[in-house]
């Protein structure tokens, strides 16, 4: 599986076998994710736990069923896009891109050292895969807009997917991306809002309210679904969901999810946003990860969402 | 922005300032004039980058233009016109047209952003460094109306701070046009730049300083367009053509021999060119359309002064202050950004 180049093929059906046994595959990759974000925080001594696991599932979806890419071939020029506005996360999505042969995974033994390729937000000249160097929040949305148009000059049939923060939704030149991709019918172009509830100082609707997305997104002309992010069956159906037609209306998929989801500790809970786990806390987190995730408990600073369990 | 103003830009460039008699007159884009105040359409610049641009779009399909609802103003329209599926029209979003253009470089494309300085560079300075330099994509700026040159529109349409924010960007070329010939040098010289690129354009009137397009023009090669041994105007863009009237009135009024240098390319800067100055004349003297902080001479003070150059200098430009306020020409007088004011200027600096 680790260097097998996505095609496309279709996904399987919910219910069927093959949906099941690719759950399987997705639930193990998740926590690949969370586990190397504890493992690569620790050598950096800091990092964005929260905001990574809450994307967990949807990186897993992405780059296990649903993305068309070569990893021997980085720049195919018709591979799908995927931009992480979010940069922040990306800690979570370095060890995807060495799982599936984008890179060694030896590679992100030095994450964040002098001289290191890898640092907390991604750096597309010096890391195979990704797509648009991020970090700067508010900017995704109108670089992966940028990479639909292109296709659409060069008639490519790639897709562009872009997932975005929504603390970063407060950035005003995302509405600007919003309102030009619904104008130019971006039908290739699929937004996906990391929806995990907390910004940096707490509540996105007690800090700057984004809600309600999903009326905002269809009055700027988009497509919307709304789905449990962690919720594989979900991702899956979203992505099944998504029309074709390259002059279609922008495609948006709202994942509810919530910050930190997969360690109880830091659910909902901003004093996580960025952390670093010591001593028996580390070992800890790891094994509750590797147990799978558990029910929502409510965090300091949320609700559990609904649908999460 | 208001709509009034990309009405009266959007109306010849060069007519804007110019006071109608008689009949009203609707503030609308005319259609491919030939002439305007009696300069030939292929001298102007505004009308050049449209031109160049389809010209170069028809052998090089990566090129697409996206303008900031200023089609007209840039004259991108004729791109427009010719290339209609490469052209996009982003609205009054200039930092998204910026972080777009990244998006389609990163894919391929050669994307031409043409907007006005002030937004495209203060507004998109971040998306600027951070979407286009940082990742080296081959994205051109079309900065026009630069400087002061928007006169009574006032300081939120001023660009008097541009070259200092652009210069400061590594990896990012940023360049001046003195005239059209000029800037068709650099829009052909431009599809072989690797990285981004930064065009200082004026206000779409410049009167000629390049007879005909120079031949062997190079990103970081300043032109020596006079020859002089008492003091040299080192220059860019708007001030190059009253930098050389300044030399002929110092020559005949004053029979002091000026040299003059087109230094285009603000950054890298041709640091052997401004030493040279500094050695073989006895002063030198920037000259420039922008705040005299961080600017060209900033930029050549900074060589002269590294290289242990001990020269008489000054740098002449805006001093660092919000611009009062008057049509185009009454400012260039005031602030002695004229032929007539860079000489009085040159004459006060020669002898105190």
């Amino acid at each position: 599986m680790a260097t097998e180049a996505r095609t496309g093929a279709p996904l399987p059906a919910r219910g069927t076998a093959e949906r099941a046994q690719l759950i399987s595959l997705l639930t193990a990759k998740a926590k690949l994710v969370r586990r190397e974000t504890v493992r690569l925080t620790r050598i950096a001594g800091a990092g964005h736990y929260t905001g990574t696991f809450s994307a967990a599932e949807l990186f897993a979806a992405l780059y296990y069923a649903q993305l068309r890419y070569r990893p021997d071939q980085p720049d195919w020029p018709d591979r799908d896009r995927f931009v992480l506005s979010k940069g922040h996360a990306a800690i979570g999505l370095y060890p995807v891109l060495a799982d599936v042969g984008f890179f060694d995974p030896a590679l992100l033994d030095n994450y964040t050292r002098l001289h290191s390729r890898f640092g907390d937000h991604p750096d597309m000249r010096k890391i195979p895969g990704i797509d648009f160097s991020s970090g700067s929040l508010g900017h995704g949305l109108s670089t992966t807009l940028g990479m639909t148009l292109a296709a659409r000059v060069q008639g490519r049939p790639y897709r562009s997917y872009v997932i975005l923060g929504d603390g970063e939704l407060c950035e005003g030149q995302v509405w600007e991306a919003a309102m030009a991709a619904g104008h130019y019918r971006a039908g290739s172009l699929v937004a996906i809002v990391d929806r995990n509830q907390l910004s940096i100082d707490g509540p996105t609707e007690s800090i700057m309210g984004v809600e309600p997305l999903d009326d905002k997104f269809r009055a700027f002309r988009w497509q919307v679904q709304r789905i449990d992010g962690h919720d594989f069956d979900a991702i899956l159906d979203a992505f099944a969901g998504l029309h074709t037609d390259p002059h279609g209306p922008p495609q948006m998929i709202i994942a509810d999810t919530v910050k930190g989801r997969g360690v109880q500790r830091m659910e909902l809970d901003t004093n996580w946003h960025v952390g670093n786990l010591v001593g028996a806390d580390y070992d800890d987190v790891l094994a509750e990860i590797e147990a799978g995730l558990q029910p929502v408990t409510a965090g300091r600073d949320g609700q559990a969402g609904g649908g999460n369990d | 922005m208001t709509d009034d103003t990309r009405a009266a830009t959007g109306q010849q460039i060069s007519d804007t300032f110019t006071r109608s008699e008689g009949a009203s007159t609707a503030l609308k884009p005319k259609a491919q004039k030939s002439t305007v105040k009696g300069i030939p359409a292929a001298a102007i610049p505004a009308f050049v980058a449209g031109q160049e641009l389809a010209d170069l779009g028809e052998t090089d399909p990566r090129i697409v233009v996206l303008t900031a609802d200023l089609a007209g103003a840039g004259r991108t329209a004729d791109f427009r016109d010719r290339h209609p599926g490469r052209f996009f029209n982003m609205g009054v979003a200039e930092q998204n047209m910026i972080s777009v253009a990244a998006g389609m470089a990163a894919s391929g494309l050669r994307p031409y952003l043409s907007t006005f300085a002030a937004y495209v560079a203060l507004l998109g300075c971040e998306q600027i460094r951070t979407d286009l330099a940082y990742p080296g994509l081959p994205v051109r700026i079309l900065a026009h109306h630069s400087g002061m040159s928007l006169g009574y529109y006032g300081t939120s349409h001023h660009s008097l701070e541009d070259l200092s924010a652009m210069r400061a960007i590594a990896d990012l070329t940023v360049v001046c046009a003195a005239d059209a010939n000029q800037l068709r040098a650099i829009l052909r010289a431009s599809l072989d730049l690797a990285g981004p690129l930064y065009i200082r354009l004026g206000r779409g009137r410049d009167p000629e300083v390049y007879p005909e397009v120079p031949e062997g023009f190079a990103f970081g090669r300043a032109v020596r367009l006079t020859e002089g041994r008492d003091l040299t105007l080192i220059t860019a863009g708007s001030q190059v053509r009253p930098c050389l009237d300044a030399a002929a009135l110092l020559a005949e009024q004053d029979g002091l021999a000026v040299r003059v240098v087109d230094m285009h390319t603000i950054s890298p800067i041709n640091a052997d060119e401004a030493i040279a100055a500094a050695t073989e004349t006895a002063a030198v003297m920037t000259v420039e359309e922008h705040n005299v902080t961080g600017g060209l001479g900033s930029a050549v003070a900074e060589v002269l002064l590294e290289a242990g150059a001990a020269v008489p200098f000054r740098r002449h430009g805006v001093p660092d202050e919000h611009v009062v306020l008057g049509p185009p020409a009454a400012l260039y007088a005031h602030y002695e950004l004229d032929a007539a004011g860079i000489a009085g200027r040159a004459r006060r600096f020669l002898s105190p």
